[in-house]
């Protein structure tokens, strides 16, 4: 069964370039221009859309997502409008994936399978989920696998040699190589640490390798591009977002528009390394 | 959700995967999970080891002064006029509370996997302090994290933990109370994973903490189960404990849960009542869920969000509990119940003016259900009531809530 995320990558592949995932969180500052900026992504040159499912609790995030995540949630943003976010994004686009990104607590309180059939009849092709590691598949990963998600797991550079097939086991669609030891948005590390890396993954799978975790300029993007299959850009998306509003939460740019000239950036960083 | 078959033994969990029934579990960051698998091992490793136990034993002995005594409140027996009270005095520990008992032992085993950093979170910052103190005495780093909130309401604590050399990090985030301040710890761990050892401050998070932490403060019930034998000649009737976390419960809890004539409670902050939001009674008026590592009761809104919650005591401030009181509660072992914060407080003023004894706020959440208790039972029955910690700390709060100038 190939999913969205599969047929993306492998056109890529044929493009011979690596992959601009981009993140952004679900409601943030609001439904309608979150839902704008959702719709900006794929013609800013985003190739894989990550849907924040924001958490009162975001334990491996940083300020930026953290901030993001409350504005989400004050704004009056849930787990069922997340998926209605999809749904809409859908009707004008049937090609992009999008990967659901977030923590347990709200799925598991929605409800697995109710969440599962919500989120395949939303057009949700792929789930990473921070606080489920392998030890837990039980819980969501195997079911949401039957249900034809791709589950994408996390690897760190804690995940040693003798644990990686164990996390790389039940993952589909890509890898999310988490690039550093710590929360989302901090400092990248040098990008011999990350080919390494990504080689060593390499060796137990055939999934494109995404890299993540730190990425905020075309000049990184670009770096992290020519040792992986994908870039994941986060916390700078969310950033700029905030940067629209001045400190008494007024809009003082489009935040659709902000975020496509940042991701246009990153895009023609990641591009204008052809992989070899 | 059905009620799991009456287990042969209360004392058998977790199972292989940090499992009580459906509660505890491993619900952390892949960075997370290689740390935890490796603490589990070296845990595993020293518990049963000889010269680990003589010594933490010797520790405790000399540098905590244990046993702690099972002290006869006679007063306050006679005042209320029915089963005979005796508070398990983890008040008299070094440092002032039951926290000590579970900070030697994770020291101890910090050094053992050569860890040089210590970050802990507090709540009421009697944790906070007792990891401090352990830090210096055995020359490593110390970091706390605590919520801005508390960092206010516990400041004789603040100083304390800055005498102690530790550096105290206020937490702003959420409502800046316990439930933040471990956040921020847990960010903490999963950025610094080398050097780092997370002295975390209750019988919570994944697995194997709560096993952890139960068995280095089962020393309280171990005791207080001797001890109560020899003054009595009988195990007690009823054993009662405040649960934030639920350390200083489980500890006294655990050696007495296959004990079937021993009636267990356990107290949870009722803040201005279950009503509202201004509670922290997870088990009572919450439903389960996964926070912080594991899965147990949690407050929390339609939308799996975690609510912040309410108590005057800041030791009991979150919204979860350990994920072993989950599993006593819904196996029935365990009876669960609310106090509310004018209880406490009238708790608190009745143990200092009948027995002279200041305790913590939390422990007089313990007390003030004990004294709802004991006029239902016999003058021949028997109480233990977990002291868990004394009042110094709480002086200010409660004065302030009495109009007292300050
Ligand atoms: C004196 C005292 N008792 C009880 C508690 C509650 O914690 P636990 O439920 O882990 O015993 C605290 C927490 O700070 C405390 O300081």
């Amino acid at each position: 069964m190939t999913t969205r995320i599969d047929r993306r990558f492998a056109r890529l592949k044929e493009e011979n370039r690596p992959a601009l995932v981009t993140y952004f969180m679900g409601g943030d500052p609001d439904y309608e221009t979150s839902l704008s900026i959702m719709k900006a992504l794929p013609a800013a040159g985003s190739d894989v859309i990550e849907l924040g499912m924001p958490f009162s609790d975001p334990m491996a995030d940083g300020p930026a997502i953290q901030a993001a995540g409350l504005r989400a949630l004050k704004s009056g943003q849930t787990l069922a409008k997340t998926l209605q976010m999809a749904r809409d994004f859908r009707e004008g686009d049937d090609d992009t994936p999008i990967v659901m990104m977030g923590y347990y607590n709200p799925i598991y309180i929605y409800g697995v399978e109710r969440f599962l059939s919500d989120a395949k009849e939303a057009g949700i092709d792929g789930l990473i989920i921070v606080d489920l590691p392998p030890e837990m598949d039980q819980e969501l990963c195997v079911p949401a696998i039957k249900a034809g998600l791709n589950f994408i797991r996390l690897a760190t550079p804690t995940t040693d040699e003798e644990r990686l097939p164990k996390v790389l086991e039940n993952t589909s669609g890509f890898v999310y190589y988490v690039s550093m030891t710590g929360v989302t948005g901090s400092a990248l590390p040098d990008t011999n640490n990350v080919s390494a890396a990504v080689s060593r993954i390499k060796e137990h799978t055939d999934l494109p390798i995404c890299v993540g975790f730190g990425v905020k300029t075309a000049r990184q993007a670009k770096a992290i591009g020519e040792a992986a299959d994908g870039v994941v850009v986060g916390s700078a998306i969310v950033a700029a977002i905030a940067q629209c509003y001045d400190d008494n939460g007024k809009r003082i740019e489009d935040p659709a528009e902000a975020v496509a000239t940042l991701v246009k950036g990153l895009a023609d960083g990641v591009r204008s390394r052809q992989m070899a | 959700m059905t009620a799991p078959m009456e287990p042969n033994s209360f004392r058998i969990g977790p199972d292989d995967e940090g499992m009580y029934g459906i509660f505890g579990g491993r619900f952390v960051a892949e960075t997370l999970m290689p740390l935890i698998l490796d603490l589990e091992k070296h845990w595993n490793a020293a518990k049963d080891e000889p010269a680990f136990r003589a010594e933490l034993d010797h520790l405790g002995r000399h540098y905590t002064g244990r046993p702690s005594p099972l002290y006869f409140a006679e007063r306050l027996t006679e005042h209320l006029g029915g089963a005979k009270i005796y508070f398990k005095r983890e008040d008299l520990n070094h440092t002032g509370s039951h926290k000590i008992n579970n900070c030697l032992g994770q020291i101890l085993l910090a050094k053992r996997m050569g860890k040089t950093r210590i970050i802990a979170e507090t709540g009421a910052g009697q944790h906070g302090v007792a990891s401090a103190t352990v830090a210096a005495r055995f020359g490593l780093p110390c970091i706390v994290y605590m919520g801005a909130t508390d960092v206010e309401r516990q400041k004789p604590n603040v100083f304390r933990m800055n005498l102690l050399g530790a550096e105290v990090k206020p937490v702003s985030s959420g409502h800046g109370t316990l439930k933040d301040a471990m956040n921020e710890a847990l960010r903490d761990w999963v950025t610094n994973v080398e050097d780092t050892y997370y002295l975390i401050g209750t019988a919570a998070g994944p697995h194997p903490y709560p096993e952890l932490v139960r068995d280095l403060q089962s020393v309280i019930g171990t005791e207080a189960r001797e001890q109560i034998q020899e003054l009595e000649g009988r195990l007690p009737d009823a054993i009662v404990a405040a649960v934030g976390g639920g350390s200083n419960a489980i500890g006294l809890f655990h050696p007495f849960l296959d004990d079937r004539q021993v009636a267990i409670h356990g107290v949870e902050a009722g803040g201005h009542g279950l009503a509202g939001d201004e509670h922290c009674a997870s088990m009572t008026a919450g439903r389960p869920g996964v926070l912080h590592g594991n899965r147990t009761y949690l407050l929390q809104n339609d939308d799996g969000q975690i609510l912040d919650g309410h108590s005057v005591s800041a030791g009991l401030d979150y919204p979860g509990v350990g994920p072993e009181h989950s599993w006593l509660k819904d196996s029935g072992r365990v009876i669960y119940s609310p106090i509310l914060d004018e209880e406490a407080i009238e708790a608190f003023q009745m143990t200092t003016r009948l027995e002279g004894i200041i305790p913590a706020l939390e422990s007089a959440h313990a007390i003030a259900h004990a004294i709802k208790l004991a006029p239902t039972m016999g003058r021949d029955q028997i109480m233990i009531v977990n002291f868990s910690g004394r009042g110094d700390k709480d002086v200010h709060t409660v004065g302030k809530m009495l109009g007292m100038e300050m």
